[in-house]
């Protein structure tokens, strides 16, 4: 069961990094909260699928199951509501010059 | 098993240092917002990982939980009052 707890944490972890690369380099705040929502709620994910499989079968890992349930609950919401003020302040959508 | 949780930790400190670049020097305001949003999705996941390290997961988990529904309240506040000041 270690190894593939071990196995699941790696992977949420690839997926966490790849999400802060995208959150420094990607030019618009529209495609940071692409990288910050998805790609975090899938690293959340399988991190914490494997913190669940190493603790075995009691009511910590009910508890971990409830963190991730509200985090699946919580994480579009607050992206759809800071995304859905910035549009509505004015910002515009970052477009690609063409030479 | 300890000594893999203890790189974890660090890499996910890491990762909090680089959302901080993004709430440091954001261009606008709701860069802010989402940078502080991804830092407090690290910080629930690096309390879990601190409760399994130090093998009190029944403790740490519940403070993750609080930590999780505060962030959700306050995150919509700003939103919100962000929203109706374009709108008067």
């Amino acid at each position: 069961m270690d190894i593939l707890s071990i196995i699941f944490i790696v992977a949420g972890l690839f997926f966490l990094i790849v999400a802060a690369i995208g959150v420094v380099r990607l030019p618009d705040v529209f495609s940071r909260s692409h990288a910050v929502s998805l790609t975090d709620s899938l690293g959340a994910f399988l991190m914490l699928i494997g913190m669940s499989l190493h603790e075995g079968l009691d009511k910590n890992t009910l508890k971990i199951l409830v963190v991730l349930a509200l985090l699946y609950i919580l994480n579009p919401v607050i992206a759809h509501a800071t995304i859905r003020a910035a549009l509505r302040s004015g910002i515009k959508p970052w477009k690609k010059e063409t030479p | 098993m300890k000594t893999f949780l203890l790189y974890v930790m660090v890499l996910l400190a890491l990762l909090i240092g680089a959302y901080l670049y993004r709430v440091l020097r954001g261009p606008t305001i709701f860069d802010r917002v989402l940078g502080l949003n991804g830092i407090s999705t690290k910080a629930i996941i690096l309390l879990i990982v601190i409760g399994m390290y130090f093998g009190r997961v029944d403790m740490f988990i519940d403070i993750s939980t609080g930590y999780a529904l505060l962030n959700l309240v306050g995150a919509l506040a700003v939103a919100k009052f962000l929203e109706q000041k374009g709108h008067p």
